[in-house]
């Protein structure tokens, strides 16, 4: 083979790929091993979830309702909305609209940034209702408090850790939107919006889940 | 590039059923239905994460082998599941001391 033979490739397209759909699939198959990995980690905390609400069924019940499904209803929407921004965007690059892409991420963010406030003046509800477990806690139902504790320690480490992960998304989005106006993307080359895409959507499953299980069980009591 | 450009409205489509769907979860769950909230609330959402799998991850349009990922992912939390729950779950049926 002739070393002219070796460089015959396009700029976007790594020299160990044969073309570009395989480099993507590539792409695409590291990212959702990644995400499956993702699946376990909340998976364990679901699990823990269902076997504490098995066993103290009647004060995960009383808890629900101390939950303000009013701000937890509301975020959901917020992230739903994020989740068609962002789908929009990888739309937007798949077709090298750049203007558009830059702002349906901007606007993938902001809807993310509105997600974590909200989530902050939930926990400093929590804070100012001594809801938070340890030495400060405090429950309404004392035949409960021992066990109501183990549910608002769910609730603030399942939440805390989705909160972790929407705002390593929004370091994510920040990135993009910077190697956007960089123009770094194009209609032939668009991988890491596509992966981070992926991501975003991930983190909003976990949310469509969390919602139910922690705002609204024995919602009616 | 692999993927084909999926048109707008078919997104906009998926955005308002999961929008619908939050709303009915929340309605539903004002009722009273015993043990069935927890059962519907759990249909509704594993719906609502399907349609965000399959549309806006652009599963539906994915080769085998990513769908196989995919699948495979959700296998293992079901084994993880399906493990430690029928651990917890039947501690209580030989006489013995409760541990937990």
């Amino acid at each position: 083979m002739a070393d002219s033979d070796i460089a015959l490739h396009p700029p976007e397209l790594k020299h160990h790929f044969d073309d570009a759909p395989q480099q993507l699939e590539a792409s695409t198959l590291g990212m959702w091993a990644f995400l499956a990995t993702e699946v376990l980690f909340f998976g364990g905390m679901f699990c823990a979830y269902t076997i504490y609400r098995h066993a103290y069924h009647d004060a995960f019940e009383s808890t629900s309702r101390f939950m303000n499904v009013t701000i937890g209803g509301i975020n959901t929407g917020v992230l739903i909305c994020s989740s068609l921004t962002m789908a929009l965007a990888v739309r937007a690059a798949q077709l090298g609209q750049k203007k558009a892409l830059i702002w349906l991420l901007i606007a993938t963010l902001t809807l993310g940034g509105v997600f974590l406030a909200l989530k902050a003046d939930e926990y400093h509800e929590k804070y100012v209702e001594h809801h938070i477990p340890g030495p400060g806690f405090q429950y309404e139902e004392p035949r409960f408090a021992q066990q109501a504790q183990i549910l608002f320690f769910l609730y603030f480490a399942m939440t805390g850790l989705h909160a972790a992960h929407m705002i390593v998304g929004a370091g994510l989005l920040i990135t993009l939107i910077v190697m956007a106006s960089r123009n770094r993307f194009s209609s032939r080359w668009y991988t890491p919006v596509d992966m981070i895409g992926l991501y975003w959507h991930f983190v909003d499953i976990v949310w469509i889940f969390l919602f139910p299980l922690l705002y609204l069980i024995g919602h009616t009591k | 590039m692999s993927h084909p450009v999926v048109p707008i409205k078919v997104y906009v489509g998926i955005f308002l059923a999961l929008i619908t769907l939050t709303v009915t979860t929340v309605l539903v769950s004002k009722l009273e239905l015993g043990e069935f909230n927890f059962v519907v609330a759990i249909i509704i959402a594993v719906i609502k994460a399907t349609l965000v799998i399959l549309f806006f991850m652009h599963v539906k349009q994915a080769s085998t082998l990513t769908k196989l990922f995919v699948v495979a992912g959700f296998f293992w939390m079901a084994i993880l599941f399906t493990f430690t729950l029928s651990d917890y779950f039947s501690r209580t049926w030989l006489p013995q001391v409760r541990w937990w």
